[in-house]
C-alpha cells in the first residue's frame, strides 16, 4: 500500500511540475550558438548575473549553424532569445526565421577573432603568404608553366618556396563543421588562389569550378583534421615541431611560452595587428537578438548594454583579457547605439 | 627396434604410452607456458595503460584541490560601505567592495604608481574578492569601520605561477604574468602572505569563466537530478519488462521480435536517443530545454535495454525447481514470482541497473541535442532548472583557452572516476553479499 501511495505521489509531482512550467514564463535569458563566441558570451553572462538583479543567462555551445536552427524555430519561451555566431547570418537562415515568425532580428557585432597559423617555438618561423598556404593545402593546383590543374604534388615546404625548410607539409586544423574552418577557407584559401593567373582564367570560363578548386582542401594527409578542441592542437604542435596548426587567437595568447604565430603576408598575428585590420586572417563575431522576446524575457536589454559597454568590449575591457579583439572605437560607439535602439536587420 | 624417425606415423604397438606422452610433453608444456605469458603480457599492457591514464590525470589534477589565497589588510571603510551611516542593508549590498580590495593592495605596495602598474597590481586578486567581502559585511555589519587581515582568493595567473606551472625564466612577453607581478608575488610569498588552502570552491561553486571561481557543484547536482529520474523510470520499467518477458509472456514470434529489438536498442549509438529526446520530449511535449527531467528521460531510454537484458539474465539464473516448488505448494503465478523468484533475482538485477546507471553518468553525447551542453552558473535546485552534467562540464572546460582550466578539467575527471569506481564497487558488493549460486 505504502509503495503504491508513493508511486502515486511521484506521478502527481511530475504532472504538477510539468504543467507549472508550461504556464510560467522563463525568467533567464537563453542563448545558443558558436563555440568560438562561447568563451566571450559566458564571460559577459557571468558578469551580468553577478552585477545585476537578473538571473545569470544560460549559454549553450551548439555551433553557429545549429544555433540559428534553434533560434529560428519560432517565437515563444521554449525558443532561445539570442544566437551567437562566428559569421554573419545567411540569407537562407533569415528566410527560415521569417517562415517561423521570427521577423525582427537585431545584429550586434562584438569584435574580431584572429585565426592564427602557429608552430612550436622550437622551429624557425617561416614568413608565410596566403599564396604559399593555398599551394600547401589545396587539393588541386595549377601546374607551373602549363597552368593545367593537377593533384597537389607538394610534399615538403621547400618545394613551394626554396626559403622554407625541407620538412613535410603537416597542417593541423579544424574539421569542415567548424566556423573557424569556414573562415580560414574564405580568408586564406579563396584569396590565396586568386593570385594565380590560371585560376583567374578559369574563373572567367567557369566561375563555379574555380570556386570549388579554390576552396577544396587536400585529403592526402597534408591537412589533418584535428577536431574542435584547440588545446589538443596546441599540444600536438608541441609534440611535433614540424607541424603547423590553425586555431583562434586566444589559444595563441594563452600558450605564448610553447608556440609562436607565423606571420601571414608579412604581418604577425598580434593583438594590435588584428585590431588594426592589418593581419589578413581575422573575422568578425556577432550575436543576434530576437526582438519579439525583448520585453517578454527579463534582462535582454541590460545584457546587450553590458556586452557593448566599454567595460566589456572596450579596448581594455574584460573581453580583451579573454582574447577578443575589440572593434575600432568609432564603430564600437555606433554599434552600441544601434544595439540599444534595437535596430533590426533589413528583411 | 625401429627408430621413431624412420616412419612418418609413430609405431604405437612397439612403444608404451609413457614414452609417447613424454615425447610430446615438453612441447605441450612450452605451449602452455607461452599461452600464460601471452595472457600475462596482455593484462600487464592493459594495466600499464590504465596506470598511465590515471597517473596522467591525477598528476595534472591534484594541484587543483589546492587554491592560492592572498592575505590583504582590509579597512572596512565606512565612507565606502555605508556613507550615510544608516546601516541600510540596500546601501551595504550595493557598495563598491572592489575599492576596498584595491585600497588593501595599495597599502601593501605603496610604491606602485601609474595606471598600468596599478592595473597589474589589482590583477593579482580575483574579482571574486569583492563579493567575498560583501558577503562578510552582510553577515556581520559590525565589521564596518574595523581593519582586518583577510585571506582573499588570488587570481588564476597567480595560482598558476605559485603552483610552478609558469616558466619564470621566459621573457616577459611570452608568459601571462609580467615581471613586476612576479616581483610582488615573491615579496608576498616571502612575508607569508600567500598560502595554498583546500579548494572548497571547486566543490561548492557553479561554473565560472574565471578558473579560480569555477566549481563542479552545479554539474554534480545536475548529474544527481538526471540520474534520479533515470533510475526512477528505468529500474521499475526494466524490471517489470524483464519479469513479464521471462515469466509470463508466451513464446511466439511477437515476443521474439520484441527481444531482438531490445537487444538492438542496447547497441544503438547514444546520440540517436538525444535526437529522439529532442523530437519527442522538447518539440512535441514542450518540456524545457536543458532540464534534468528531459536529460533523465533520454538517459532512461538508453539505460532501459541494459537493465532489461541484465534482469532477464538474473531471472533465468534462478533454478526452475524454485518455481515448481512454489507452484506445487499452491502459490499463484504472481505469488511465485513476487515471493520467490524476484527476491532471488534482485541482486543480479540491481547489479545490472547500477552498471547501466554508471554508463548513464558518463554519457554526454545525447545531452548535446537537448541543450545540456551549456554554461550554467546557478546551481540547479530542481528538475526543471537549467543544468549540465559532470561529463559535459569536463568537455566544456577542456575546450577553454585559460591554462588554469587544465588542472580543473583533470580534477573534475577525478571526481567522475571516483563516482564510477564507487558505483561499480557497490555493484560488486551487492553481487558478493546477496547473490546466491546454485
Amino acid at each position: 500500500m505504502l509503495k503504491q501511495k508513493l508511486a502515486l505521489a511521484l506521478a502527481a509531482t511530475f504532472i504538477v511540475t510539468g504543467s507549472a512550467y508550461a504556464q510560467s514564463a522563463r525568467d533567464y535569458i537563453s542563448m545558443v550558438g558558436s563555440s568560438t563566441v562561447y568563451p566571450f558570451a559566458t564571460a559577459v553572462a557571468e558578469q551580468f548575473g553577478k552585477g545585476s538583479k537578473f538571473k545569470t543567462p544560460k549559454v549553450e555551445s551548439t555551433g553557429t549553424g545549429g544555433g540559428f536552427k534553434l533560434f529560428c524555430g519560432g517565437v515563444g519561451v521554449q525558443y532561445p532569445d539570442i544566437s551567437n555566431a562566428s559569421r554573419a547570418i545567411k540569407k537562407s537562415e533569415i528566410e527560415t526565421c521569417a517562415k517561423n515568425g521570427v521577423t525582427e532580428i537585431v545584429e550586434v557585432k562584438i569584435g574580431f577573432d584572429g585565426i592564427v597559423i602557429a608552430s612550436s617555438k622550437k622551429t624557425k618561423p617561416m614568413a608565410l603568404t596566403v599564396k604559399d598556404l593555398w599551394l600547401a593545402l589545396a587539393k588541386e593546383v595549377p601546374e607551373p608553366g602549363t597552368g593545367k590543374l593537377i593533384a597537389n604534388p607538394f610534399k615538403t615546404w621547400k618545394e613551394i618556396n626554396p626559403d622554407f625548410p625541407a620538412t613535410k607539409i603537416e597542417v593541423l586544423g579544424p574539421p569542415p563543421t567548424s566556423g573557424t574552418r569556414d573562415a580560414f577557407v574564405e580568408l586564406v584559401m579563396d584569396t590565396g588562389c586568386k593570385e594565380f593567373s590560371a585560376i583567374k582564367a578559369l574563373e572567367k570560363a567557369d566561375e563555379k569550378k574555380a570556386k570549388v578548386v579554390c576552396a577544396t582542401v587536400r585529403e592526402d594527409g597534408g591537412y589533418i583534421e584535428a577536431g574542435e578542441n584547440d588545446n589538443l592542437i596546441v599540444n600536438k604542435l608541441v609534440a611535433n615541431p614540424n607541424a603547423l596548426g590553425i586555431f583562434g587567437y586566444s589559444f595563441l595568447e594563452e600558450n605564448m611560452d610553447k608556440i609562436q604565430g607565423e606571420t601571414v603576408n608579412g604581418v604577425a598575428p598580434t593583438f594590435e595587428n588584428i585590431a588594426d585590420g592589418k593581419y589578413p586572417v581575422s573575422r568578425p563575431l556577432f550575436f543576434y537578438i530576437k526582438k519579439a522576446h525583448v520585453d517578454v524575457i527579463p534582462g535582454i536589454k541590460e545584457y546587450v548594454t553590458e556586452f557593448t559597454s566599454e567595460k566589456a568590449a572596450g579596448s581594455e575591457g574584460y573581453l580583451a583579457n579573454k582574447g577578443l579583439i575589440p572593434l575600432p572605437p568609432a564603430q564600437r560607439k555606433q554599434i552600441a547605439a544601434d544595439a540599444s535602439a534595437l535596430k533590426t536587420l533589413a528583411p | 627396434m625401429n627408430k621413431p624417425s624412420d616412419s612418418a606415423a609413430p609405431d604405437f604397438r612397439n612403444r608404451d604410452i609413457k614414452t609417447i606422452v613424454n615425447a610430446g610433453l615438453k612441447r605441450r608444456h612450452a605451449a602452455e607456458r607461452r599461452f600464460r605469458w601471452y595472457g600475462l603480457i596482455a593484462i600487464s599492457l592493459g594495466l600499464a595503460f590504465v596506470a598511465l591514464m590515471f597517473g596522467n590525470i591525477i598528476s595534472k589534477g591534484y594541484p587543483a584541490f589546492w587554491q592560492t589565497y592572498v592575505q590583504l589588510p582590509i579597512r572596512f571603510d565606512p565612507t565606502v560601505i555605508d556613507p550615510e551611516g544608516h546601516h541600510d542593508p540596500k546601501a551595504i549590498e550595493s557598495a563598491d567592495y572592489a575599492a576596498l580590495v584595491r585600497a588593501g593592495l595599495r597599502d601593501l605596495f605603496p610604491a606602485v604608481q601609474g595606471r598600468t602598474e596599478l592595473r597589474a597590481l589589482y590583477d593579482l586578486v580575483s574579482s571574486d574578492a569583492a563579493y567575498e567581502l560583501r558577503s562578510r559585511v552582510i553577515a556581520n555589519p559590525a565589521l564596518i569601520g574595523t581593519s582586518q587581515e583577510v585571506w582573499l582568493l588570488a587570481s588564476a595567473t597567480v595560482d598558476t605561477l605559485v603552483k610552478g606551472n609558469i616558466d619564470r625564466t621566459l621573457d616577459e612577453t611570452e608568459r601571462p604574468i609580467k615581471d613586476n607581478q612576479v616581483g610582488w608575488i615573491d615579496k608576498l610569498q616571502a612575508s607569508g602572505k600567500i598560502e595554498k588552502q583546500f579548494n572548497t570552491i571547486l566543490f561548492t561553486g557553479g561554473d565560472s569563466r574565471e578558473p579560480e571561481q569555477a566549481g563542479i557543484r552545479g554539474a554534480l547536482m545536475g548529474s544527481f537530478y538526471t540520474l534520479l529520474i533515470t533510475f526512477l523510470l528505468s529500474f521499475p520499467m526494466g524490471v517489470a519488462t524483464a519479469v513479464y518477458l521471462e515469466e509470463f509472456a508466451p513464446k511466439n514470434r511477437w515476443t521474439d521480435l520484441i527481444e531482438v529489438n531490445i537487444n538492438n536498442l542496447a547497441a544503438v549509438p547514444s546520440i540517436v536517443f538525444g535526437l529522439l529526446g529532442l523530437a519527442v520530449f522538447i518539440n512535441f511535449f514542450g518540456l524545457p530545454r536543458s532540464a534534468p527531467l528531459v536529460g533523465g528521460l533520454v538517459l532512461s531510454l538508453m539505460t532501459l535495454p541494459v537493465i532489461i537484458i541484465a534482469g532477464r539474465a538474473a531471472l533465468t539464473s534462478v533454478p526452475p525447481s524454485i518455481r515448481e516448488a512454489a507452484l506445487g505448494m499452491g502459490a499463484s503465478k504472481l505469488q511465485m514470482v513476487g515471493h520467490h523468484v524476484l527476491p532471488l533475482a534482485m541482486p543480479g538485477m540491481l547489479t545490472g541497473a547500477i552498471i547501466g546507471m554508471a554508463r548513464a553518468l558518463g554519457e554526454s553525447a545525447p545531452l548535446l541535442m537537448i541543450g545540456m551542453v551549456a554554461f550554467i552558473v546557478d546551481v540547479p535546485k530542481g528538475l526543471m532548472d537549467p543544468a549540465t552534467v559532470l561529463p559535459v562540464q569536463i568537455y566544456l572546460w577542456a575546450d577553454l583557452p585559460e591554462r588554469a582550466f587544465v588542472e580543473r578539467t583533470s580534477a573534475a575527471i577525478m571526481v567522475l572516476l571516483a563516482f564510477m569506481v564507487l558505483m561499480n564497487g557497490l555493484a560488486i558488493i551487492l553481487r558478493k553479499r546477496f547473490e546466491r549460486r546454485w
